[in-house]
């Protein structure tokens, strides 16, 4: 009994420690940020950290005539968990199957190696030739009305740009997922009388989840990451990024730096989530190795 | 030498009576293509008929995995294939299971062609053949879950094999966390909860301790008598298929033969003191130890004869 408390005790001021470790270095760059901002005294070049930090103590105040700072990353989410799910929905499946097949990889993988280097950044010129200021609106045929503002947010050159960045990531970690399977798990599933179906079923997808898990927590920091170069694309009238390059131009740099580090929290949060979940749900790929 | 040797159209039961004293193999190569007649030409329930198997790698090269090989497999059978690394004992098992493809000659099971995974015919893998997402359990019915069997179905199944391997306390396990050989145990309940008829084994044990190995012999054959079904096992180890198998087939390295078929005339259980354990492992490894050594010759005669 007494050993049990003991032994728990250590664990406790174990995480204790990990997470005072974890803490140092944000304490650390906060307090470089404050003697800087009181050395340079200067607000275009580095304002002090209290004049950031006021934007998050009142969230629901208008920042530079943009709306609420809540509203403002609200809108970047969606965008960016839009073009994010459309990147879900082509890359997975896709990354199987040129997983699986050998033609398919073949076939694909000339096109995935070509693209892959190119930043989304690189795309703007030509997205916007392509889809212009079309947005989810226009496409519905809306002109008018609360869901026209609210929809005409969600530009098609934005959704892709994002869509490119989490695409990569996504698609490339399900083809290995998928060809790193050992070949024993799909004949044993094959001897029982397993059709292609099955095989892709009760081996491939659960056999590929944690790696595939893993491309899409890596697919999302870059989807996020695109999110600055998507809203700075013409049409944009919000969202953090849009905050960011419009902050910039009036030169409001500490909402420059409250919007980074509201992406970089979210991010971070986003990170987290996931990798919560690989560790509840895929405990079993931790231990085969 | 082929075409003689396929038109001698032998074929070689293995149910043969075999002498006490002496060891006398029940088929040697050399019988086979001196004698045109075979005296039994009796149909077995596994029929390997005149398979060869050549791989070609990506870069062209050809590799003979198995030449002209004709083995009958009565129903009932333990039957351990042993031969040298590489003599295409287990590209044997696999084209059995339909794992992979004869380059020429046929196995019929049940006088059908047998060229795709069979649900009558089970197989066991030498390792980490069990999905490590699932349980102890839920790999033992992975078999019914794709032939879609009833809920019910599946729990007895799995109540019934779970008992057979005394891995009852073990049920919501996960592979990673049990022992090599209790993973075996799980991969041969897995095989059999689907019923099959026949057990391929394709050295299951061959990646465990001496100790658990012997261990596992004995577990299997306690399995193997409660649910005799017919097993072929491909094995390294002459101890073991003296001590497992009713026949034991040697093959001849690269490009693997049939050399001998030879009957374990000893009553079961088997002990290890028996002499005539010592009689048979020592002719049995005299023959792979002559194989070893007249290896590079064959090999070359062969290699002059693919590229002539």
């Amino acid at each position: 009994m007494r050993f049990h408390f003991r032994k728990r005790n250590t664990i406790m001021s174990k995480s204790l420690k990990r997470g005072a470790l974890a803490l140092i270095g944000p304490v650390l760059i906060l307090l470089i940020w404050f003697v800087m901002a009181d050395v340079i005294d200067n607000k275009l070049i580095l304002p002090a950290p209290d004049k950031v930090f006021k934007h998050f103590i009142t969230p629901l105040a208008n920042i530079i005539g943009l709306g609420a700072l809540t509203k403002n990353i609200l809108v970047s989410l969606f965008r960016v968990f839009f073009g994010y799910l459309i990147a879900i929905i082509i890359a997975v499946p896709l990354g199987i199957l040129m997983g699986y097949s050998r033609t398919a990889n073949e076939l694909g993988n000339s096109v995935i190696s070509i693209f892959r280097p190119v930043p989304p950044i690189a795309w703007q010129p030509l997205v916007l030739a392509w889809f212009g200021v079309t947005s989810a609106a226009t496409l519905m045929g809306l002109t008018r009305g609360d869901a026209y503002v609210y929809l005409n947010n969600f530009k098609i050159s934005m959704t892709f740009i994002i869509f490119l960045g989490a695409f990569f990531p996504i698609v490339t970690s399900s083809i290995h997922a998928v060809s790193s399977i050992p070949k024993t798990w799909i004949e044993s599933a094959r001897v029982l009388g397993a059709n292609e179906w099955d095989i892709f079923r009760k081996i491939l997808l659960p056999g590929a989840a944690p790696t595939i898990i893993n491309g899409m927590r890596t697919g999302l920091g870059s989807a996020w990451t695109c999110l600055v170069s998507a809203e700075m694309l013409p049409g944009s009238l919000s969202g953090v990024g849009y905050l960011i390059t419009h902050a910039y131009e009036i030169a409001r740099v500490d909402v420059v730096i409250t919007g980074m580090i509201s992406i970089g929290m979210i991010g971070a949060f986003l990170d987290f989530a996931f990798r919560f979940l690989e560790s509840r749900k895929f405990k079993w790929q931790h231990q085969i190795k | 030498m082929k075409q003689q040797l396929s038109s001698t159209n032998t074929q070689y039961s293995l149910k043969a009576a075999s002498l006490p004293e002496e060891i006398k193999p029940v088929y040697t190569l050399t019988n086979a293509i001196m004698h045109e007649s075979n005296p039994i030409q009796e149909k077995g329930l596994i029929s390997i008929q005149g398979v060869d198997k050549i791989f070609v790698s990506e870069r062209g090269h050809r590799v003979h995995a198995l030449s002209n090989t004709w083995i009958e497999v009565a129903e009932k059978d333990f039957i351990c294939i042993v031969g040298p690394s590489g003599c295409g004992k287990s590209t044997l098992l696999r084209i059995v299971a339909g794992l992979e493809q004869a380059s020429s000659g046929q196995v019929l099971f049940q006088e059908q062609v047998q060229n795709k995974p069979h649900p009558q015919i089970g197989m066991v893998f030498q390792q980490y053949s069990l999905l490590p997402w699932r349980t102890v359990e839920e790999n033992i019915i992975l078999g019914l879950e794709i032939d879609r069997s009833s809920a019910h179905k599946k729990k007895e199944t799995a109540e019934r094999y779970l008992e057979l391997i005394n891995m009852k306390q073990f049920r919501h396990s996960y592979p990673f966390e049990l022992s090599g050989g209790m993973q075996q145990r799980v991969a041969i309940a897995r095989a059999l909860a689907n019923d099959p008829q026949v057990l391929l084994m394709d050295e299951p044990f061959g990646a465990l301790d001496a100790h658990t190995r012997i261990l596992m012999q004995r577990e299997l054959l306690r399995i193997w008598e409660k649910n005799i079904k017919t097993v072929l096992f491909v094995t390294h180890s002459v101890d073991e298929a003296i001590y497992l198998a009713d026949r034991i087939l040697v093959m001849s390295a690269r490009p693997g033969q049939v050399k001998e078929i030879i009957d374990v005339d000893m009553p079961r259980p088997r002990t290890r003191s028996n002499p005539r354990y010592g009689q048979l492992s020592e002719h049995i490894l005299d023959m792979l130890e002559f194989d070893n050594i007249s290896q590079s010759d064959t090999n070359n005669e062969y290699f002059s004869e693919v590229h002539a």
